[in-house]
């Protein structure tokens, strides 16, 4: 397809938890500014994949990663700066976690911790990424009060907004709906189709539909394995390359 | 604004080896401890000191001019005698009220008792061996009938009241660390309170029961001040509850201030200071790896 | 403030209300309900017995607290004023005050105080923050519990063996605070390590996936939102270090000291001191003929020191409890 733009390369990628395979050897690539969905039952290793990708999977105790992930051409194994790597992509998580800080901390966070101090960048940082992630008009009046007092559905649009403030050129978000009203949701996925000009997007999620609206390719892993990665129009058509993808998909099984 | 961001990035490698170093400063301090009080006494443990004589003899005649002799048999005596007391004293009163607050108690009336549990084991070790040495001393004498009231019974009653917070806390948490799920279902089958605690409870917090016992004995062993205070300055063997007492911790602290520094007397402090941190080494290292056995469980 | 919270206070008295009335109802449900059987009186009947047993045992261990308590105020009540706190011990230590002793023990817990509590803290931080689950930690864990099973004794001959002789600092200030550090460091280190880990892991999570370095974490995150209970194990620090006597003995405390009055830098760090816990065990065994009031009143003086910084680190406990931010 289009080899030269691969943002991310992942081959024949193993881990596991003490006895536990959480991946069974499974090589994928993502293109730059595709949005890429995974799909999957639980305890599939969606998680742990994306957990791969920004390393945090160094600071689950017992986690053994066998074989390679390349983001940008560069094994993130071997990167300079691990740091840099997790500024490099955006995460959100199933749960919403708003620090125990101010709404504006908590969006600033990330360009302090980067070693923006100027407060003019930061305003302007934390404005655009809130009005990014929708979530502007609501706390606008209010940036000085708790991030953990939001509401669940505006706290995951923070988390959002402060995945976005380090300006990553990848974003992954995992099941980013499952803490999220339907509204909320329909607000995020308007969010996501407008940021696909300019990021690369993973979302993982179990919701087929949700995938079927906003992908443009689709991964299906079970247990670990990948089944099959294709197309959107070759995932949900009625003759996807494997049967199981056809089962989970239509909803015979999952 | 010499970029801060720089320095501190530059900086953190250095905290992270001092974060590190602290670390592990626990297990530096325990092995200075046990090196320089060896190193005081070793010299006089490898050259003149009768090991056999050391524990066997009840004779303890450090600055006799004559002929000196020193036998810790009495003094571990002493220190045996008052554990075993303030531990039949304080094991059934410490459970019962770890057991009450733990299983009978509303959350008010459990954060009080643990307030004041927390302000019992606050009490300095001091006036704890004061009131031995006023209040007790005067009751034993008024209730026994005694010509003296610093004795086995005065120690071991203090060392009761001191041991008892230690075995509340952590026999309180052994007995929350038995799920709610356990409770639950004895009590789905119609079992009384009484009988949930009696054939569920116990039984699974069994080994963290058993540690908080051995933390109570620990520290009674360790007790200095209190003992020293209460139970009189006698180097015998107790026939009675009535008799005085000395501790081996007693003995190091009633004596190392006339001991000339080097002398062998001196020396032979500090052999008692490397048995005393065996002996409670050995009981909390046993506590910890009771504790170890139900996590693995 | 938000509409959540609107909702809470809104419905709280009503379902609160439900739920009582529900919980009585299963409560009375014994008597009212189902026929009582014999066997079902004699369980009861235990579990009264067992109740009241166990209520009783408590009450024998909370009770004699607050009856020591009362008689040593009553005993004391004679030598109490402020005088007492500010004047020196005169007439070989049978009048006066306890100025001296009350100041020693101050410098003694501020020294050590100043010793353990970054050592204590940053323990703390490399167990819960750094420390992966190996040998090491499990060592470091072990040695922790048994540095705080040392008896205080063997910290004094440490103290001895160690700071007196072999670094050369005699009998002073010095090596008796640094003694109380050694021996007070596993309250701070225990304290703050359950500070720590009370603070959610998603909070890490979320600050490492932003590209977040540990230290940046624990700076910004952890730490702030652990303080509470590391300022209760400093405090729990000061209350311990102030109360031990042993340790002091033989590494800097002595008898007698005369300074001068209301000074509070009478003392310097090579300067033996008096100090309020060696202080009450002198006068109360070595010397003859002090009148009864005098170590009863260092004896108050002492517990209630230490029992008000206790109380002290309670308060703060419950009241920065009340105000989590999560």
């Amino acid at each position: 397809m289009r080899d030269d733009d691969k943002k991310i390369e992942i081959s024949n990628l193993r881990v596991t938890y003490g006895e536990k395979e959480a991946l069974k050897g499974i090589s994928l690539d993502v293109y730059e500014n595709e949005i890429l969905s995974i799909i999957g039952p639980a305890q599939s290793g969606k998680t742990t994949l994306l957990k791969v990708i920004n390393r945090t999977i160094d600071l689950v105790p017992d986690a053994k990663v066998q074989g390679t992930a390349k983001v940008d051409g560069e094994n993130v194994r071997d990167v300079k700066s691990v740091y840099q790597l997790r500024r490099k992509i955006g995460m959100v998580f199933p749960l919403p976690v708003g620090l125990p800080l101010s709404i504006y901390d908590n969006v600033a966070f990330a360009p302090r911790a980067a070693g923006i101090r100027n407060r003019k960048d930061l305003d302007a940082i934390v404005e655009h990424c809130l009005q990014q992630a929708a979530l502007w008009d609501e706390v606008k009046d209010r940036l000085d009060s708790l991030g953990t007092r939001l509401s669940g559905g505006q706290q995951q649009r923070l988390t959002i907004a402060r995945a976005l403030s380090h300006q990553p050129e990848i974003l992954c978000l995992d099941e980013f709906s499952i803490a999220v009203d339907p509204v909320t949701t329909m607000r995020i996925e308007d969010v996501l189709k407008e940021l696909r000009s300019q990021v690369t997007i993973i979302l993982v999620t179990n919701l087929v539909q949700q995938a079927r609206r906003l992908a443009d390719r689709t991964a299906f892993l079970l247990n670990g394995e990948l089944i099959e990665i294709d197309i959107n129009e070759v995932i949900f058509s009625d003759s996807p390359a494997n049967q199981m993808t056809y089962d989970y998909v239509s909803g015979t099984f999952g | 604004m010499i970029n801060r961001h720089r320095l501190e990035t530059l900086s953190e490698p250095v905290l992270e080896w001092v974060i590190r170093l602290c670390g592990i400063s626990a297990i530096i301090f325990v092995f200075g401890i046990f090196f320089f009080v060896f190193r005081e006494g070793a010299d006089f443990l490898f050259r003149g000191l009768d090991l056999v004589e050391f524990f066997t003899s009840p004779e303890w005649y450090p600055t006799s001019v004559s002929h000196k002799r020193y036998g810790v048999l009495a003094l571990i005596a002493g220190t045996a005698s008052v554990t075993v007391l303030a531990m039949v004293i304080a094991v059934p009163f410490g459970l019962g009220a770890a057991i009450f607050v733990s299983e009978f108690c509303g959350p008010k009336l459990k954060e009080t008792f643990k307030i004041i549990i927390e302000l019992l084991a606050a009490i300095p070790s001091v006036v704890w061996g004061f009131i031995g040495l006023t209040i007790m001393n005067e009751m034993i004498i008024d209730l026994f009938n005694a010509p003296i009231g610093l004795t086995v019974l005065n120690g071991g009653i203090i060392l009761a009241l001191m041991s008892v917070p230690i075995i509340v806390s952590i026999g309180e948490d052994a007995l929350k660390a038995v799920p709610d799920s356990y409770r639950e279902a004895a009590e789905a089958l119609g079992a009384s309170r009484w009988q949930v605690i009696y054939r569920v409870l116990l039984p699974a917090a069994k080994n963290g029961l058993l540690a908080a016992v051995l933390l109570g004995v620990a520290r009674a062993i360790g007790e200095t001040m209190a003992v020293l205070m209460a139970t009189g300055h006698a180097v015998k063997i107790p026939h009675s509850l009535l008799d005085s007492v000395r501790t081996l911790t007693a003995t190091i602290a009633a004596e190392l201030g006339e001991a000339p520094v080097h002398s062998d007397h001196y020396q032979v402090l500090f052999i008692i200071g490397v048995l005393l941190f065996s002996i409670t080494f050995a009981v909390n290292l046993t506590a910890d790896l009771v504790v170890k056995g139900i996590r693995q469980k | 403030m938000t509409g959540k919270q609107e909702t809470v206070s809104l419905f709280k008295p009503k379902l609160g209300g439900a739920d009582t009335g529900l919980q009585k109802e299963l409560a009375t449900g014994n008597e009212s309900f189902f026929t009582t059987t014999p066997f079902d009186r004699k369980k009861r009947l235990t579990e009264i017995v067992a109740k009241s047993v166990l209520l009783l045992m408590t009450l024998l261990m909370v009770i004699p607290l607050i009856l020591i308590v009362c008689y040593l105020l009553y005993k004391a009540f004679p030598v109490l004023s402020l005088d007492f706190l500010f004047t020196n011990p005169t007439r070989g230590m049978r009048a006066g005050g306890i100025w001296a002793a009350l100041l020693g023990t101050m410098y003694l817990v501020v020294i050590s105080l100043l010793v353990s509590a970054p050592i204590g803290v940053l323990a703390a931080i490399y167990l819960s923050e750094y420390a992966g689950d190996n040998w090491l930690t499990r060592i470091i864990n072990l040695a922790v519990v048994n540095l705080a099973g040392v008896p205080s004794i063997v910290h004094a001959l440490f103290g001895v063996g160690a700071f007196v002789l072999f670094a050369r600092m005699g009998r002073s200030i010095l090596a008796a605070s640094l003694t109380l550090a050694i021996m007070t460091l596993p309250v701070i280190i225990a304290a703050t390590n359950e500070a720590l880990r009370a603070v959610p892991m998603a909070f890490r999570e979320a600050c490492w996936n932003v590209g977040a370095t540990r230290w940046q974490t624990i700076r910004s995150i952890v730490l702030p939102n652990s303080i509470s209970g590391i300022l209760t194990g400093i405090i729990l620090q000061v209350s311990r270090a102030a109360g031990e006597t042993a340790p002091i003995m033989f590494t800097g405390a002595v008898f007698y000291k005369a300074i001068s009055e209301g000074d509070p830098f009478a003392y310097g760090l090579f300067d033996q001191c008096m100090a309020l816990s060696m202080h009450l065990f002198t006068i109360s065994t070595q010397v003859p003929g002090v009148p009864e009031a005098v170590p009863y009143g260092t004896a108050v003086v002492l517990l209630g020191t230490v029992l008000l910084v206790n109380m002290l680190a309670i308060v703060l406990r419950m009241y920065l409890r009340s105000r989590k931010k999560w």
